[in-house]
């Protein structure tokens, strides 16, 4: 059904096609409006779920791994300090196995409050275990939830996912939104290691090296399995529903001499530079990165590339520009831009290309 | 009189230090609950004396989790089960750390909510896990390894906070009390709704007295007045027999805290302290149970 949403409202409209069987959440700007909408749906009836309203974050995440290993689908969402505070959690999630698809909708952390976007939240749980896509519309977020629940439940995978969407410049932008019936695209929910009266097992007992490092392993088996996984149910739902997906989007790549690398809205951005710049005769391209984790494979050989990165790591650098520069052989010129909502044009992203200094970095409006 | 079943759902190669009274409560419960629960483990004692991977000494599923996480879990635990028609019991089981400090914000939540599960605290009155730190349940006078001096502050009266959200059954307990123990646990698991037990659980290494007093501590702990047994259905308040008795007749304090190396050399301030706020308690108590307040 062809409709108009926010970006929110469209995660909150996947999650309820998805059928979880537990909510729990806890309100944080500017993701609120997905758990306003999800208990609108358990209370009008139009989704049968119980909807946990905890107190915390932090329990927020104990409440979903509690109901997904006690048998049910888990859906969450949350945003920036909501996230940091459920931080100990997400390595529980992902460590206990439990399949919980959460939405984090980016933004910045204090001090001072600021509420606009920025992905130091997402970045900073990246090695917790979760898989971890960015989405750049409305459509976008609603299929990429979607998705998420069945990569997540995949006996290959059985990690949590977290798809992350823009404060404000997504969360609550309305953009045209194509709703699907999502029949038997997400298998009913079924976890080997749920629990079982019958069998009693102790979960997450006092566990000694020479076991736990196989624990950890295993993990790192099942996300690199994930990539297989991702890319047969992209394809199952291109196949159904028409729609492309893929660990990059990449906008007038084939032939550029010089691309631009940036996650969420800023890479939809990217585009109208690269059209900007394409008049110009500059041969540019945008490579805008879906999937944080596991990290793509990328081939930027023998091109220049800018990263823009809505992130920092201090002491560092720009967690997406250091991570090209370690998965491929290139040298980018890092941009670091948008931080705590900061505007961002494509005049501007056009003017990073123009400008661009291999192995340098600049902080928008800063040091430029 | 309800007879203790002969199943035992805690197996004798547990970890546990010798003459540990949270086991030897978690023995009792288990028998109460019965194959069809689910118990859910914060960090506490608990968390290490079940057995090291792959080997567990519980015959009950055993759910583990973080710290501050044991009655979150459970709210969603209790939230899939009752949804698939189960009426599997859910059972927190959470030291004192866990519950009147970093847990407390979790267990407050989830009695708000009304969540179906049990949530039982054996408090041995400081951070056992860890070596016997001060916790807000380490009561005044109390030499723990962060109060070296002896604790200044009295113990966090976890009791009425819980008692502040008004769920349907409320006690206390102490495996001294086996049979009351069992019969509490019974009654909690019977009611639907949010449950709480307070266990008193004497440590012999934590309050540094020989392993075998740890039974007759707890009966001191009771006699003197100082723990007292009682039960709230659906706010009701019934004191037991026994702390009705010490109320009236008191065994001497210094019965139960002169072997009690953590006592040694408590000043008369933190004795009156202690006194003082049993007085109080108890005074509380029995206007409440005779309707007075």
């Amino acid at each position: 059904m062809l409709t108009i949403a926010t970006g929110n409202k469209a995660v909150a409209a996947a999650a309820r096609e998805a059928r979880p069987g537990v909510v729990a959440a806890y309100p944080i700007t500017p993701q609120t409006e997905i758990v306003e909408q999800l208990a609108t749906y358990v209370t009008e009836g139009s989704l049968d779920a119980e909807y946990i309203p905890v107190e915390s974050e932090h329990s927020a995440m104990a409440a979903c791994i509690g109901a997904s290993v006690a048998g049910a689908r888990t859906f969450t969402a949350t945003s920036s300090h909501g996230l940091l505070y459920m931080h100990e959690m997400l390595f529980w999630a992902a460590g206990a196995r439990t399949p919980v698809v959460m939405a984090n909708v980016n933004r910045a952390l204090g001090p001072g409050w600021n509420t606009w976007a920025e992905h130091t939240d997402a970045l900073a749980q990246r090695d917790t275990g979760w898989l971890q896509v960015f989405v750049g519309s409305v459509q976008e977020a609603y299929d990429a939830t979607l998705m998420a629940f069945r990569i997540s439940e995949d006996e290959r995978v059985l990690l949590p996912v977290m798809v992350n969407l823009d404060g404000f410049t997504l969360s609550h932008i309305t953009q045209s939104l194509e709703t699907v019936e999502v029949g038997d695209f997400i298998p009913p929910y079924s976890l080997p290691h749920a629990i079982d009266v019958s069998r009693p097992r102790g979960y997450g007992t006092l566990t000694p090296p020479e076991a736990y490092y196989r624990f950890r392993w295993d993990i790192e088996r099942s996300m690199r399995a994930s990539r297989e996984v991702i890319r047969e149910t992209e394809q199952e739902f291109a196949r159904r529903f028409g729609r492309v997906y893929g660990p990059t989007e990449d906008y007038r790549c084939d032939d550029a001499d010089v691309l631009v690398v940036a996650l969420g809205t800023l890479g939809k951005e990217a585009e109208v530079a690269v059209d900007l710049l394409r008049d110009e005769g500059v041969k540019a391209g945008s490579m805008r990165l879906r999937w944080l984790r596991p990290f793509p494979a990328l081939d930027l050989a023998g091109r220049d590339v800018v990263v823009i990165d809505r992130d920092y790591s201090f002491g560092f650098g720009g967690v997406i520009a250091h991570s090209i520069r370690s998965t491929t052989r290139t040298e980018p010129f890092s941009v670091i831009a948008g931080l705590g909502g900061q505007e961002v044009t494509y005049d501007d992203i056009a003017r990073f290309v123009r400008q661009r200094e291999a192995g340098a970095e600049s902080w928008f409006g800063v040091s430029d | 009189m309800n007879p203790l079943p002969a199943e035992e759902y805690l197996h004798k190669c547990t970890t546990a230090c010798a003459g540990c009274t949270s086991s030897l409560s978690l023995r009792y419960v288990l028998k109460a609950a019965g194959p069809d629960t689910v118990l859910v483990v914060p960090a506490c004692c608990t968390a290490v004396i079940q057995g090291v991977y792959p080997d567990t000494a519980m015959n009950v599923n055993v759910y583990n989790i973080a710290f501050a996480a044991a009655a979150a879990t459970a709210s969603g635990m209790a939230a899939a089960f009752r949804r698939a028609g189960k009426q599997t019991n859910v059972i927190c089981y959470a030291g004192d750390g866990g519950t009147v400090d970093i847990g407390i914000q979790a267990l407050s939540g989830a009695l708000e909510r009304g969540t179906d599960f049990l949530y039982i605290c054996y408090d041995n009155e400081a951070y056992g896990n860890t070596g016997m730190q001060r916790s807000g349940s380490t009561p005044a006078g109390a030499i723990t390894t962060t109060t070296p001096g002896g604790k200044t502050d009295a113990k966090k009266d976890l009791d009425r906070i819980v008692a502040a959200h008004d769920l349907p059954y409320m006690a206390t307990a102490c495996a001294a009390y086996p049979q009351d123990l069992y019969n509490k646990v019974k009654k909690a698991l019977s009611i639907p709704g949010p449950k709480f037990i307070h266990l008193l659980s004497p440590c012999p290494p934590g309050w540094r007295y020989a392993a075998e007093r740890s039974v007759e501590m707890g009966k001191l702990a009771v006699k003197t007045g100082l723990w007292v047994l009682y039960e709230r259905e659906f706010g009701e308040l019934r004191i037991n027999p026994v702390s009705k008795a010490a109320m009236k007749r008191p065994a001497p304090l210094e019965d139960y805290l002169g072997p009690q190396g953590r006592f040694r050399g408590i000043s008369d301030a933190a004795q009156a302290a202690l006194v003082a706020g049993m007085e109080k308690n108890h005074r509380r108590l029995l206007a409440e149970e005779a309707g007075e307040c």
